[in-house]
């Protein structure tokens, strides 16, 4: 018994106590920043494996659909520079295309969030994932949520086995069409209200997979989708924190 | 005995020196060489040519650290039809549902012959994967319980159905190819060299290393490209930090398997700065990025090397204590001794590669078979039990973190800090063999990765196949339950973690 207490001790204190503050190390490849330096707009263009950058008068980024390879940032270390900045959940999509010359931090839009989803999972909230074509890291990364580092459970909110039991779902993977029913099933599933996740880049936008035709997204083609949780994988700090945010009357 | 075409890890060959013999001739060889156990299957594919459809096979000398190579041609318009290979040794059953799936070739004898991941491009597009022809057997006394595509926890999706007799498992038949994306397909589609780096890193999420580390030294090769030492201790760095991370994960998971919270908890909390390490070395907890074919944008500095040498002490140190604890343990050894026992026979027969071959006996580690990147200098002898339950393959994960951690501290040590970690390789410099074939080999913490690439008279890449050592290891676990309680089952697919989106590609 107390060689048990030992070993927990030598563990020390592992949750990270204002889940809105840790750092992390200035390497981690979060919101990218573009300048607005004068390069070969194609050339740049051209290093993207999922056509992430485009040229819409200026240099932007979509990191729904950027794989945070960081290749564009090393061919071009004056024009594209990663920041360490994790917090990059939101419920609109459009905010997710960073724009050259904007120091543009993501957020969640109060304004247009529904109103059912604070007044009544603002408290307690169950939620069931779903890999459609996930690789494992981003599923890995949402079960990390809820270890004792981030710890996700103290906040009223878990991941439950049943549909039935759920609050809402979240998806990873680019939606393989060997699993489009299955989701289906599974999302019919869940008692209204209900609101829906997309987390990770394949999941928003298919990633590296776009074009495959392995995939069926037509899933996606009428529904609302309250949360975009970029990366690849997704990390824990940004899926609890845009959870957070999405559902609680929290200051961001 | 005909004359077989040798070669080694990532070393190509030209298509034309590949003997093609008549099927028959094909069989003899391939059948005779696997009567020895120190002989596996490598890769056996089939693709199309002008000639027909070429089929080849690859057979692993494992003392020997050699590979024999032997092809056979159906020609065009001649019936799709050879006798199975199947009814000799199980492990070809899956290569040959793959060829069938593919290409309609029709393997007499072979009982088993059913789609394996409802690919996109399968010839049979009226079978669906909701429509499987799951093996029956039909009683007054029997039931099936059917799991799955969706699981209960934070994982991907399969499908398991089991027969059984009350709590008794007469069956388990694993149902795969819900994660199908086509991989294989866009690994000919997309051509630049990090879009294909990136498919590689999402063949299994978890193994990012292992399958980019695999896929770029297979553009290497067909590049003619020598890697420094500098870069190849990298590479081994960080398949051993991935190894070490996974395998704390599953131990962790073994532990809440039998409801040992201790042990979940802090193993688990072990796992995390081992993947933060990456995420300071690459920015990245799964190494995504990392590992690219002819350099690397992230070189493993000093001041890398001190704060990994630092994270090992404090991890080691907290490690023992837990290890020390659960693996004498009385709750944990009497849940995990002899269940799901399995024999070396089996798993030879199946073709079981990395923990789930030496847990039974059988050597299998092409770290020591066919090593690659820095792994000749370690000499490494891999760890092996004979028991072959859930308490070896438990014993094969923690000595083996034991041995990661030692080859991290060697490594670290005698890397030469002063030669430079090269840049990757661009598309505009890049030039491959023509029209060659190359095996490219990695042990990663399942098992042995082999990526089959072929180039056509332009040097461009016209086939490439990817095998997972989940393709092999998921009948181990269906032999596992065979006659066991069904109660079993979570610890059992625990004990194994096999990749779904590996096997579906």
């Amino acid at each position: 018994m107390l060689e048990n207490f030992k070993i927990l001790r030598s563990h020390g204190k592992q949750f990270i106590p204002d889940i809105t503050q840790p750092n992390l190390p200035a390497t981690f490849k979060g919101r990218p920043i573009i300048s607005t330096e004068e390069i070969d707009n194609q050339e740049l263009m051209a290093i993207c494996p999922t056509e992430a950058i485009a040229d819409d008068n200026g240099i932007t980024i979509d990191i729904g659909k950027c794989t945070f390879c960081g290749e564009c940032a090393f061919r071009f270390p004056h024009k594209v520079k990663f920041s360490n900045d994790y917090k990059t959940a939101t419920n609109d999509r459009r905010s997710l295309i960073i724009k050259e010359g904007e120091e543009q931090i993501i957020r969640i839009d109060q304004t247009i969030i529904r109103k059912e989803i604070k007044s009544l999972f603002g408290r307690s909230l169950r939620l069931r994932e779903v890999s459609a074509g996930g690789d494992n890291s981003s599923e890995l990364e949402l079960n990390a949520t809820v270890n004792p580092n981030f710890d996700l459970a103290r906040f009223g909110i878990d991941w439950v086995p049943s549909p039935r039991h759920a609050d809402g779902l979240v998806l990873t993977g680019p939606i393989s069409k060997n699993m489009a029913e299955a989701l289906q099933i599974c999302w019919d599933a869940i008692p209204y209200p209900k609101f829906l996740i997309l987390a990770g880049t394949d999941a928003i936008s298919g990633g590296i997979f776009t074009g495959s035709p392995a995939i069926d997204r037509s899933f996606l083609d009428d529904k609302v989708v309250d949360l975009y949780v970029p990366g690849n994988p997704v990390h824990p700090l940004t899926f609890v924190n845009g959870i957070l945010e999405l559902t609680r009357k929290i200051k961001s | 005995m005909e004359k077989l075409l040798e070669t080694k890890n990532n070393l190509p060959v030209r298509i034309a020196d590949i003997p093609v013999v008549p099927y028959s001739k094909f069989f003899e060889v391939i059948t005779f060489l696997l009567r020895s156990q120190d002989y596996h299957i490598l890769s056996y594919i089939a693709y199309p040519t002008e000639e027909g459809l070429k089929f080849i096979c690859a057979i692993a000398d494992d003392p020997n650290k050699s590979i024999s190579v032997v092809s056979h041609i159906i020609p065009k318009g001649a019936p799709l039809k050879v006798y199975s290979m199947m009814p000799k040794y199980d492990v070809f059953h899956s290569f040959e549902r793959d060829i069938h799936e593919k290409y309609g070739v029709m393997f007499e004898d072979n009982h088993f012959l059913k789609p394996l991941r409802y690919s996109h491009d399968r010839v049979n597009q009226e079978s669906v994967i909701t429509d499987y022809p799951f093996y029956k057997i039909e009683g007054n006394e029997l039931h099936e319980v059917g799991v799955g595509p969706i699981h209960a926890g934070i994982i991907e999706p399969g499908h398991f159905r089991f027969l059984c007799a009350g709590e008794r498992v007469l069956h388990l038949e694993i149902q795969l190819g819900w994660q199908h994306r086509g991989i294989e397909y866009l690994f000919l589609q997309k051509q630049k060299l990090n879009q294909r780096a990136t498919l590689a890193e999402q063949v299994a999420g978890d193994t990012a290393v292992g399958h980019a580390l695999a896929y770029s030294q297979a553009i290497e090769s067909l590049a003619g490209l020598k890697i420094r030492e500098r870069l190849n201790y990298e590479r081994v760095i960080a398949l051993e930090l991935e190894r070490i991370g996974m395998h704390l994960f599953d131990l962790s998971n073994l532990c809440t398997g039998a409801a040992y919270q201790l042990g979940n908890a802090t193993l688990g909390v072990l796992r995390t700065p081992t993947i933060n390490f990456f995420q300071t070395w690459c920015g990245n907890r799964f190494a995504k990025g990392l590992i690219r074919p002819g350099g690397s944008f992230y070189p493993f500095t000093m001041d890398l090397k001190e704060k990994m040498l630092a994270y090992l002490d404090n991890m080691e140190e907290r490690y023992m204590a837990i290890a020390d604890k659960f693996l004498n343990l009385s709750g944990i050894v009497l849940r995990f001794q002899d269940i799901g026992t399995l024999t070396r026979k089996q798993m030879y027969m199946i073709g079981a590669v990395g923990v789930t071959a030496k847990m039974a006996g059988l050597k299998r580690d092409s770290r020591w078979s066919h090593p690659f990147a820095g792994y000749h200098d370690l000499h490494h002898e891999p760890v092996t039990f004979d028991t072959g339950d859930i308490y070896a393959r438990i014993q094969v994960r923690h000595y083996e973190i034991l041995q990661s951690i030692k080859y991290l501290r060697r490594i670290a040590e005698i890397m030469n800090y002063d030669s430079p970690t090269p840049q990757p390789l661009t598309d505009e410099n890049l030039r491959l063999a023509k029209n060659c074939l190359t095996f490219s080999i990695t042990e990663g913490w399942r098992g042995e990765i082999v990526h089959t690439a072929i180039t056509d008279d332009e040097g461009k890449i016209c086939c490439y196949k990817i095998k997972d050592p989940s393709m092999h290891n998921w009948w181990a676990l269906a032999l596992s339950l065979r006659d066991r309680e069904i109660s079993d089952f979570p610890i059992n697919n625990k004990s194994y973690d096999l990749s779904y989106c590996g096997h579906d590609l």
